[in-house]
């Protein structure tokens, strides 16, 4: 059985703002019963402040899918829609201290129920552009179609680069036959493999990823690296990490992890996740490596 | 005071059997040794292994105790069994299954097929049968084995495996069987059967888990998955896992003398268990084969809810069982065996499995009955395809979702 928290189990026990709600005048349905997942959310919005005056829900799923659509609820009452429109799928999760890797999913059906009865409200048409494959990764609760979509985007070819790029393999690395099969899928798919072809077209080393017109210079190279953790610092913050930069010798870039993320069992995934933005930043292929790889001065 | 749990999980792992505890323990301690051995410590051990094969033997009704080879467990007796066949006969490259196996065999022959195997999967009805003159069609001579379950793991549903081993028999083919269900629950006779080979797994009948058997018909041709030592006549090589064998052999002995409980009372504790929730609730209907099943297993649909919500608010008044839901499992879809029986997505997702086992009581059973329903009524009242009057008019309709 699922490790819950008990604030889930305390949320799927005594859901709050279920069942139908009259006066709604914005509905919002995502999921489908194939899928094993389905919720209604019911907003009843003032349409002088747009404020979230009440907010049900109906859900046909299992515990967490429940306990999100209880929190959600909760989350939301009170808040104007675009401050609703803020509240993340990770917002979903913290509130009920978080969710199985596996259960992540109910927590975006949450959002995205909320984009949905927001749309529905302001007579917008909302489309998701959201598949959900099979849970490949369980570390990082990355699926077989974002994976699958990544590696065509930017043809990669190794578990590594997927790691890279989507964090998928980086931390137990028991899926790493897993993402070894959808990488040989779409290599199979590529097309300039077939009869026309000859063998071994592929290149041994990948492409960088939009290489810039142009070289950039030392310090055009450092305010983008020093761009990029800033815009991961949020994120490691929100764990109670946090990330520095320590130095940068060629196509190796040194970071101090601090906090939480110092000694984490994550921290290879962490670097590979910054990497991959690196990558796509500088458009060259770079390594991102701790500060205690710093060769020591001679 | 809280009540005491009731165990309804049977099929997917059983209690220990106090009695197999009390003979096993001995293995740990004083006849801890090696049965290779010559010295005294290891004799002890040899004739304790060589009972536990003769108890095996009986319940199988097997001919020789040398057909019973001791493994880890079913799943690793289910890979031997199929990558023994295709080793001993290379110019045969088929393999015949069916879709409702459990992974032990599917995955295996997903696997097979990568690895450019031709693998058929029967398909079943909806309760979960096959067509006889489909599985006839496929009996030729690439084929290396057929392995069909005995008994279905979800809806305790029979396959006709022993006629199914004579037709196969009758074209020169291999025939396994993953009867880990079976054993124990419904008689047994190997001898007067062409079966060739049979899986068996200890905790799914009151033995620990951890230990397993491969039933091996004498004279048919094999292949070890394991080499090393001349364990088991050289077939399953490791040093014997004695305690466990031990236990597994008062397992087998005490489940052929419960056989008549199992296929009487058992059943009977059954039977009032699913006729007690489908004469309270509406909407759900056991699938399966119900006339031709195992005497413990009773799986129901439950539709218009979800499976796990119903596990949890279950567990939460102390009764513990199973379902076939997706979200149990992780995966996003409900389990394979509804979906080969074509039952619809809006009772796939909702199924639970009642499995039953000697220690259950009336009392047990009684408490179940009661408290089914009301879970089944508070999920349903949160369910978007559920109003005050009974489901949906049209589910599809009334919940049309912005994507699916």
């Amino acid at each position: 059985m699922w490790e819950y928290s008990d604030k889930v189990r305390e949320h799927f026990f005594n859901p709050r703002n279920s069942g139908p709600l009259e006066e709604a005048n914005g509905i919002g349905d995502v999921g489908s019963i194939q899928c094993g997942d389905a919720l209604r959310l019911m907003l009843k919005v003032d349409p002088e402040t747009e404020i979230i005056q009440d907010a049900h829900f109906q859900t046909f799923g299992c515990g967490s899918a429940i306990a999100s659509s209880s929190a959600l609820t909760e989350i939301i009452k009170g808040m104007t829609l675009d401050q609703a429109l803020e509240v993340s799928n990770q917002n979903i999760a913290d509130y009920l201290d978080g969710l199985p890797p596996e259960k992540m999913h109910c927590s975006v059906m949450g959002r995205e129920a909320l984009q949905a009865a927001i749309a529905n409200y302001r007579g917008e048409e909302w489309s998701d552009d959201h598949e959900e494959g099979a849970l490949i990764c369980k570390c990082f609760a990355i699926d077989a179609v974002m994976i699958e979509d990544v590696v065509k985007a930017n043809n990669l070819n190794t578990v590594e680069e997927v790691t890279f790029y989507t964090k998928a393999g980086g931390g137990c690395a028991a899926c790493h036959e897993g993402i070894e099969e959808i990488l040989a899928k779409v290599k199979a798919e590529r097309p300039g493999m077939g009869e026309t072809s000859p063998p071994a077209v592929c290149p041994a080393t990948p492409e960088a990823p939009k290489p810039p017109a142009k070289k950039l210079s030392i310090v055009e190279k450092i305010a983008k690296i020093q761009e990029v953790l800033e815009s991961v610092r949020p994120m490691l913050q929100r764990d109670h990490g946090d990330v520095e930069l320590a130095d940068v010798q060629g196509k190796k870039i040194y970071v101090h992890l601090k906090g939480a993320c110092s000694g984490c069992m994550m921290e290879a995934a962490t670097l590979g996740g910054i990497q991959q933005k690196m990558i796509e930043a500088l458009g060259e292929l770079v390594q991102v490596l701790p500060s205690s790889h710093m060769p020591v001065e001679a | 005071m809280e009540p005491k749990p009731i165990y309804l999980d049977n099929n997917a792992t059983t209690r220990v059997d106090p009695a197999v505890v009390e003979a096993m323990l001995p293995f740990f301690t004083e006849h801890f040794g090696n049965a290779s051995s010559i010295h005294a410590f290891g004799s002890e051990v040899g004739k304790a292994l060589k009972k536990a094969r003769s108890q095996v033997q009986a319940l199988l009704g097997a001919e020789h105790d040398s057909e019973i080879i001791f493994t880890s467990c079913g799943t690793e007796s289910d890979s031997t069994a199929i990558l023994s066949a295709l080793k001993a006969q290379p110019e045969r490259n088929t393999v015949i299954t069916t879709n409702v196996e459990h992974p032990a065999i599917l995955t295996l022959c997903d696997w097979l097929e990568k690895e450019g195997y031709i693998v058929h999967k029967l398909k079943v009805d909806k309760k979960g049968r096959i067509d006889m003159d489909e599985y006839k069609s496929l009996l030729h001579d690439r084929v290396a084995i057929v392995s069909a379950m005995w008994a279905n793991n979800e809806t305790g549903t029979i396959f006709p495996v022993e006629e199914m081993a004579e037709l196969a028999a009758a074209k020169g083919i291999m025939f396994h069987t993953d009867a880990v269900q079976a054993v124990g629950k419904i008689p047994i006779d190997l001898k007067n059967t062409k079966i060739d080979m049979l899986s068996l797994s200890g905790h799914k009948l009151h033995a620990p888990k951890g230990i397993g058997v491969l039933y091996l018909r004498r004279g048919c041709r094999f292949r070890p998955l394991l080499r090393g030592g001349h364990q088991e006549r050289g077939r399953r090589a490791g040093t014997e896992n004695s305690a466990s064998i031990v236990a597994l052999g008062m397992a087998c002995e005490l489940a052929q003398q419960k056989m008549a409980v199992e296929n009487t009372e058992v059943r009977r504790l059954r039977d009032k268990l699913e006729a007690g929730i489908l004469s309270q609730i509406t909407h759900c209907f056991p699938t399966g084969d119900v006339s031709n099943r195992l005497p413990n297993t009773s799986n129901i649909a439950f539709e218009y809810i979800e499976g796990e919500a119903i596990l949890l608010l279950l567990n939460k008044v102390g009764i513990a069982c199973s379902s076939g839901s997706a979200c149990t499992s992780g995966s996003l879809e409900p389990s394979h065996v509804m979906r080969a029986m074509g039952i619809p997505y809006t009772a796939a997702h909702g199924t639970i499995r009642f499995s039953l086992s000697v220690y259950n009581t009336e009392e047990e059973v009684d408490r179940v009955i009661a408290a089914v329903p009301p879970i089944v009524a508070q999920l349903r009242k949160l369910s978007p395809y559920w109003t005050d009057k009974g489901p949906a008019a049209n589910p599809e309709a009334a919940f049309a979702p912005t994507y699916a």
